[in-house]
């Protein structure tokens, strides 16, 4: 308390000004950065709940409030079926992620910590896949998955799949960085008590692992979501297996635009609130990811 | 120093079972593995082994007999028999009678190839297996039996047992599709003179389409490539930039509720991209949400061609990148400036240093050893950016009867040229063009990073 006085009791020194000037000017750029920043986001947020229909307004803020967009949106499916957007989408990202999980936590092991001739060639030749924009093989992709009888009907359900799975172990890099990081002398006792190099994998690694195995899963989780180009290549104007994505997208086109677009910033704000929920959860482990790997 | 390191890791994995000591000093067993796959092993005790390999070499002969011979006999022409149109007397319509597909025909034979290629490869890995049997029985040790392999593979070999089923998709989802492609940038294969179904091989053509400058499509490629390296750069370092000074100024001391700051920048990057560029794309259209709000403020009379005039296009996919970009950025240099060892600063303050030396003598330097090789991949990244580019501006404003747009990056514009025009030819030709630079780029930086070097340094 006497402190307190104290403080202010000192006089305004030209130092003192300045620090607190400069105090005010960050404080009040960070306020406006960040407003600039929310502002996408609130707006969309009005924009799903705006009563008026029509893609454009003359005006910006709404000038009624409703929740019926969302309700449209899971209600009205004739014409373009959110609802079952959202289970395609649901059914293919949960298998992906079982499958994409497995591959990369194998190949992030066996690069880890087995060491036999292709290791390097085998590293460097994914880092080079790695730079290639995924969709330039697309269209070859494309005539391998018609020439296997992928594409037709239903099977195409398969064709997303190995899509978004298959090539995933080339992905190896960051569960990798954080196996490095267990300490070799635990692995090597439990080879001297009697372990096979798979016990090692998933009796001590796998364990100890936890935040970059969750990160796998939340990572190939979410790729479906967020992927748009192979599953408009592949899939194209057959709306019955569209994924979230390419129905948002399309929910923007001439035709759709004008009737939709409200019900759009609604699918927009509920795709988003799962998805930046387990992308909050994933920083986390990411974050505890990265700094097991500075620990050692 | 080549000379110096390649001894050393040669002897990493030596082993006296290599194909040439197997042919030259192999026995009569080993020898006749050359011609049928197996039978080394199944001399040597290794039955359901020697089978197992002698399965694979019959069902490669099988398959090539079958499929396998026509399918690269066909590949040089790439086929020859055009779509053919018949009168059907007794129905009295025209029938079509499928001509040669030159796709298929290019499909089936790099994928035959693959399958040779594998397929040399076990035979490599029979003869290896038959001399090592061969070697150990000489020398009086336990050979082997098929179970104590498959224990091997738990153990000894987990990394085959593992990576079979990974290295498998990556081949026939990635790297097929890669090979696939490339020869297709030697053929006539596009819309252009209606040679969609029966194409041929034409040399180096298409690269002199593309690069050549005075063609037509030599300019767009020029120009298209320039934006692109501009807006990398652009890309790159702003991001860079701003969201370094963004994560200083909420790090220095006088800033309060640091966290607060952080979470509203966060949670820009925790929506989907893709959401937030749709979000983006419509604000800045002419009769969008930014548009309105400036003309309601009277700040301007008319809207502003945001999506529409050639410069306030770049400029806004530029700045709208920003957006995408600062704050992680600014997440990453935020973990790297809590890092920064404190004894570095307490040195300087002691030796009398003020805020910009301590700044550009260790903060600056730290940042950047760090994040080096992040920027460089980042830039890398950036030339391959196809969704900010495809989902904002679609490459618009585009000149009448160009392919590309004024804000296309090589990668839409590849796009665009294969999926809308369907030019599959010059398609790969840029595919293969962009390639070879990013390659370059991401090996040169890449071995120079430190984790590379000295990856076991933690362990």
């Amino acid at each position: 308390m006497s402190k307190a006085v104290v403080k202010q009791k000192r006089p305004m020194t030209a130092a003192r000004f300045k620090r607190v000037f400069m105090n005010s000017l960050v404080h009040v750029i960070l306020g406006l950065l960040a407003a600039i920043w929310l502002f996408p986001i609130f707006w969309v947020v009005m924009t799903s709940l705006r009563k008026e229909s029509g893609a454009y307004t003359s005006y910006f803020f709404p000038k009624a409030l409703t929740f019926d967009n969302y309700i449209r949106l899971f209600t009205e499916t004739t014409q373009l079926n959110f609802p079952r957007m959202f289970l395609n989408t649901l059914f293919i990202s949960i298998i992906v992620c079982i499958i994409s999980t497995t591959f990369v936590l194998c190949v992030s092991y066996c690069m880890s910590r087995l060491r036999f001739k292709m290791r390097k060639p085998f590293m460097n030749i994914a880092m080079i896949m790695g730079l290639f924009p995924a969709f330039m093989s697309m269209v070859a992709v494309y005539f391998i998955l018609k020439a296997l009888g992928l594409i037709e009907g239903n099977m195409v359900y398969i064709s997303l799949i190995l899509i978004y799975s298959a090539g995933s172990g080339a992905g190896f890099y960051i569960a990798k960085g954080f196996f490095d990081t267990v300490p070799k002398s635990l692995t090597e006792a439990a080879v001297l008590d009697g372990c096979n190099q798979f016990q090692v994998f998933y009796k001590i690694i796998l364990p100890l692992s936890k935040p970059i195995v969750v990160y796998t899963i939340l990572t190939s989780f979410l790729g479906p979501w967020l992927d748009f180009i192979f599953c408009k290549v592949i899939v194209g104007p057959r709306d019955k297996y569209w994924t979230v994505s390419i129905g948002l997208y399309n929910m923007l086109e001439k035709e759709f635009v004008n009737g939709w677009f409200t019900r759009w910033a609604a699918a927009a704000v509920i795709v988003s609130i799962p998805i930046a929920i387990l992308f909050i959860i994933m920083q986390r482990f990411y974050v505890d990811g990265l700094t097991g790997a500075v620990k050692g | 120093m080549k000379g110096e390191k390649k001894p050393k890791k040669v002897s990493d994995f030596a082993t006296p079972y290599t194909v040439t000591n197997a042919i030259t000093k192999g026995g009569v067993f080993t020898k006749l593995s050359m011609l049928v796959m197996g039978l080394g092993n199944i001399a040597h005790k290794q039955v359901i082994k020697g089978l197992l390999f002698l399965a694979i070499e019959v069902a490669y002969i099988l398959f090539m007999v079958k499929y396998g011979v026509k399918c690269l006999a066909m590949l040089p022409s790439l086929g020859t028999v055009e779509q053919q149109e018949v009168f059907n007397e007794k129905t009295q319509v025209y029938e079509y009678i499928l001509g040669d597909q030159s796709v298929l025909i290019l499909l089936y034979g790099v994928a035959t190839i693959g399958i040779t290629l594998a397929f040399f490869f076990m035979w490599r890995e029979a003869l290896k297996s038959a001399y090592m049997a061969e070697c150990l029985t000489k020398q009086g040790h336990k050979v082997n039996n098929f179970k104590g392999d498959c224990k091997d593979l738990l153990d000894k070999n987990l990394h085959k047992s593992l990576l079979f089923l990974p290295v498998a998709g990556i081949l026939i989802f990635t790297i097929l599709p890669l090979l696939f492609m490339i020869p297709m940038a030697f053929t006539d294969y596009s819309d252009i003179n209606n040679k969609l179904v029966l194409f041929d091989w034409v040399g180096l053509d298409n690269f002199k389409t593309v690069l050549g400058m005075g063609g037509k499509l030599g300019n767009t490629f020029w120009s298209v490539l320039g934006w692109t390296l501009i807006w990398a750069f652009f890309a790159t370092f702003l991001n860079f930039f701003f969201g370094m000074i963004l994560a200083i100024v909420i790090n220095r001391k006088g800033t309060r509720l640091k966290g607060f700051w952080r979470t509203c920048f966060v949670i820009s990057i925790a929506v989907p991209q893709f959401v937030s560029l749709l979000v983006m794309r419509q604000m800045l259209q002419r009769q969008g949400a930014v548009n309105n709000l400036l003309l309601e403020l009277g700040w301007i009379d008319n809207p502003l061609p945001f999506w529409t005039n050639t410069t306030w296009a770049r400029v806004s996919v530029i700045l709208i990148n920003c957006w995408v970009g600062i704050p992680y950025s600014m997440l990453q240099v935020t973990g790297i400036l809590q890092n920064v060892p404190a004894e570095l600063y307490e040195a300087a303050k002691i030796d009398g240093a003020n805020p910009v030396q301590i700044f550009f003598k260790i903060t600056l330097p730290y940042i950047m050893f760090i994040m080096g090789p992040y920027i460089i991949t980042q830039f890398t990244g950036n030339i391959n950016n196809f969704n900010v580019i495809y989902l904002l501006s679609a490459g618009n404003p585009t000149p009448v009867g160009s392919t590309a747009g004024k804000t296309d990056l090589l990668v839409t514009w590849l796009y665009k040229l294969t999926i809308d025009f369907q030019y599959y030819n010059l398609g790969a030709v840029i595919g293969i063009l962009t390639f070879v630079v990013l390659s370059i780029v991401a090996l040169v930086t890449y071995r120079n990073t430190a984790s590379y070097k000295d990856e076991e340094g933690f362990q």
